[in-house]
């Protein structure tokens, strides 16, 4: 028994009430063959979950003692994960769905902050299921639909069947606008196949832009859409559809995404970059992910944050065709994106 | 020399604790062990989520992942005292007369030995609860602080605010103070006669286990490479004292504490496994276990201070005869 070098991944669920979640969770829990799942839900809903290890717990938003309004954790899932961990053989993995109101940064901040949890579980990704026909209502009128797109590595539009072609490749664009790195895919009563709900690695940052080999290329003028193009926006890949991104007329909301590029960058430079702009607009930044190329430095170095968290790693060495470039996405609200534009090429080496 | 016995369970040990001469054993998985003319064994839950020995010294109750509240007493006997299905039982205290408390979600519940069950709302949910060493009161830990109060009376409750997650809580042995165990790598203390706060801070890692002396007159507590243990000598309680560090190691950390019945002595057990026991007057250090294959989870002394039953998170139990 190694908790160490064998973390068990937890799969967060994030939706709004009827928009799929508790379908996708009970297709994880009879079509996963072989494996077995510890469910954490916070209230028991209409539908049943068909699964032995259910656990009910209360959410409860802790504030970290530090001064820091953004680093909260759940203490309900500290508590949870915890007494689950002490009976590892039961189960090979973790799915939490929280309620249709839920902040998600807390939830995925738990699996960072706590060093119990961080050290026996890995956060795998963070899959939000939104309504094709209710979600430019739900975007118009709440905060907490337009964050847990915001936050999501996998984005569900589900119930596709209820609306037309016209309105999705609407929504799409919003979805987009608001999160452009999460891999969206369209469903009817949220069938997938799970290898694209459940072990994303989408925090673990030697896969997580493997994952998205275009990272950032659908806003890049040079990207040409192929159909093996991997990144899922549109499935019709019948004519121009829409690589700028017209962001939508319903989109009225207070998300934005922010692209950067620029060319090498001097690590002198960068991470006080990094640390500083974190630390001042971390409580307005939900995800930010990066790929940079350092100066003289022959292995990309790949971040991603929430809020005021920041971890950083190389990955691999840059292959001989990749253009040797510095890319990062903000997606958060309020965020100046000359000041950011300006700030990051500032990092360039000359 | 002490003499060790080792018990050889497949589990994560819970609680280590004595009903009379027999050493327990409850590990997480809900199975309860006991060596009295052989090994014997018991399933109390489906799952254990807490477990507390009772006064009388005759009997445990425990709280589980079924939502069960059982007390077991030392006749083998098993008995459900209350039911909560769906619901996981978080923490558990004994208090005087038989009667018990225990946390479930956003409630904490009294039954007396009558079988009336009084439920307190409370704002957040239970994470610790303890028992007022004199009179029917009990301490709630919570979000943001602690919540006191008595058993009968349907009164408000007296908070004791302190910004942060409070996990555990224990009462000085003598009444004045009230101590939490923080999220965030500390204690928090106060006095209960003014509500004077004592920060108690510094540690290393999270503290999982305190313990009182003898006679109330210090708090050991693990979280950090030493025993670190809290004088409440004073009117003052620890604040402006140094706490003393018993049992320094570079290479590891404390994870268990267990104060001696009688002496002014600690038991340590560390994340490797090993144990000694610490003298409070002069530091002096005895080996009790060389080490193991986990971190140590829990110790218990016996009535007379010469057996210590431990467990560790790996399974691997025993009791120490510290007269060989």
């Amino acid at each position: 028994m190694n908790e160490a070098t064998n973390p068990i991944p937890v799969t967060v669920l994030t939706g709004y009430l009827g928009a799929g979640k508790t379908t996708l969770l009970n297709r994880i829990l009879s079509e996963s063959h072989g494996k077995r799942y510890a469910v954490i839900v916070n209230e028991f809903g209409e539908i049943g979950i068909d699964n032995d290890l259910i656990v009910e717990s209360d959410e409860e938003i802790y504030e970290m003692n530090n001064g820091c309004v953004c680093c909260t954790v759940r203490g309900d899932l500290v508590r949870v994960v915890e007494g689950l961990m002490r009976r590892p053989g039961r189960f090979d993995a973790i799915v939490i769905e929280t309620t249709g109101l839920a902040d998600p940064a807390p939830v995925a901040q738990t699996f960072f902050m706590d060093e119990d949890v961080r050290r026996k579980t890995r956060l795998d990704a963070v899959v939000a299921v939104v309504d094709a026909k209710h979600l430019p209502l739900r975007l118009a009128d709440s905060r907490e639909a337009e964050d847990q797109i915001a936050f999501a590595d996998v984005i569900l539009l589900n119930k596709t069947d209820l609306v037309d072609e016209e309105s999705l490749l609407k929504i799409e664009a919003t979805i987009r606008s608001i999160n452009p790195s999460a891999r969206i895919h369209r469903t009817e009563r949220a069938r997938i196949e799970l290898d694209k709900v459940l072990d994303r690695g989408a925090f673990d940052l030697q896969r997580a832009l493997d994952n998205d080999p275009h990272f950032l290329d659908h806003d890049h003028p040079d990207h040409a859409c192929t159909p093996d193009c991997d990144h899922d926006h549109g499935h019709d890949h019948q004519d121009d559809h829409g690589h700028h991104h017209p962001v939508a007329d319903i989109h009225d909301t207070s998300v934005q995404s922010i692209s950067l590029r620029a060319g090498p960058l001097v690590p002198d430079r960068f991470f006080p970059w990094i640390q500083k702009t974190t630390q001042i607009e971390g409580p307005n930044i939900l995800r930010l992910k990066g790929i940079i190329a350092f100066d003289d430095d022959e292995e990309r170095y790949v971040v991603q944050g929430i809020h005021m968290i920041v971890e950083g790693d190389h990955q691999r060495p840059w292959k001989p065709d990749e253009k040797r470039e510095s890319r990062i996405v903000f997606i958060g609200r309020d965020l100046d994106p000359e000041k950011l534009k300006r700030t990051f090429e500032a990092c360039q080496a000359k | 020399m002490p003499t060790l016995a080792p018990l050889d369970l497949d589990g994560h040990c819970m609680a280590a604790a004595f009903l009379g001469d027999v050493p327990y054993f409850a590990l997480a998985d809900g199975s309860l062990h006991w060596l009295d003319h052989g090994h014997k064994t018991t399933q109390l839950h489906d799952g254990l989520l807490c477990i507390a020995a009772e006064l009388q010294g005759d009997s445990f109750v425990s709280g589980g992942e079924d939502g069960r509240i059982v007390r077991f007493r030392n006749d083998d006997s098993a008995e459900t005292l209350a039911e909560n299905p769906g619901k996981w039982i978080n923490c558990i205290a004994s208090g005087p007369q038989s009667s018990i408390a225990y946390g479930v979600g956003r409630s904490s519940f009294v039954r007396t030995s009558d079988g009336t069950i009084v439920e307190f709302a409370e704002e957040r949910t239970v994470e610790g609860l303890a028992f007022a060493p004199k009179g029917m009161r009990i301490a709630t830990a919570r979000y943001n602080g602690v919540s006191l109060h008595w058993a009968a009376a349907r009164a408000a409750a007296l908070d004791l605010e302190w910004k942060g997650a409070h996990a555990q809580v224990t009462f000085s042995p003598d009444g004045n103070y009230v101590v939490s165990v923080m999220q965030e790598n500390a204690l928090h203390g106060w006095r209960l006669k003014d509500g004077k706060h004592m920060r108690m801070t510094g540690y290393p890692a999270k503290v999982r286990s305190i313990s009182w002396s003898a006679k109330g007159k210090w708090l050991a507590s693990s979280g950090a490479p030493a025993a670190i243990v809290w004088p409440f000598t004073g009117k003052e309680g620890p604040m402006g004292k140094a706490p003393l560090e018993l049992g320094t190691r570079g290479d590891t950390m404390v994870t268990s504490v267990a104060c001696h019945p009688s002496d002014d002595v600690v038991a340590i057990g560390y994340a490797d496994g090993m144990i000694i026991a610490a003298r409070f007057k002069d530091q002096k250090e005895g080996l009790l276990r060389r080490g193991g294959n986990g971190p140590i989870s829990t110790m218990r002394w016996n009535k007379r201070g010469m057996q210590l039953a431990f467990g560790a998170q790996t399974g691997e139990c025993g009791i120490i005869d510290l007269a060989g």
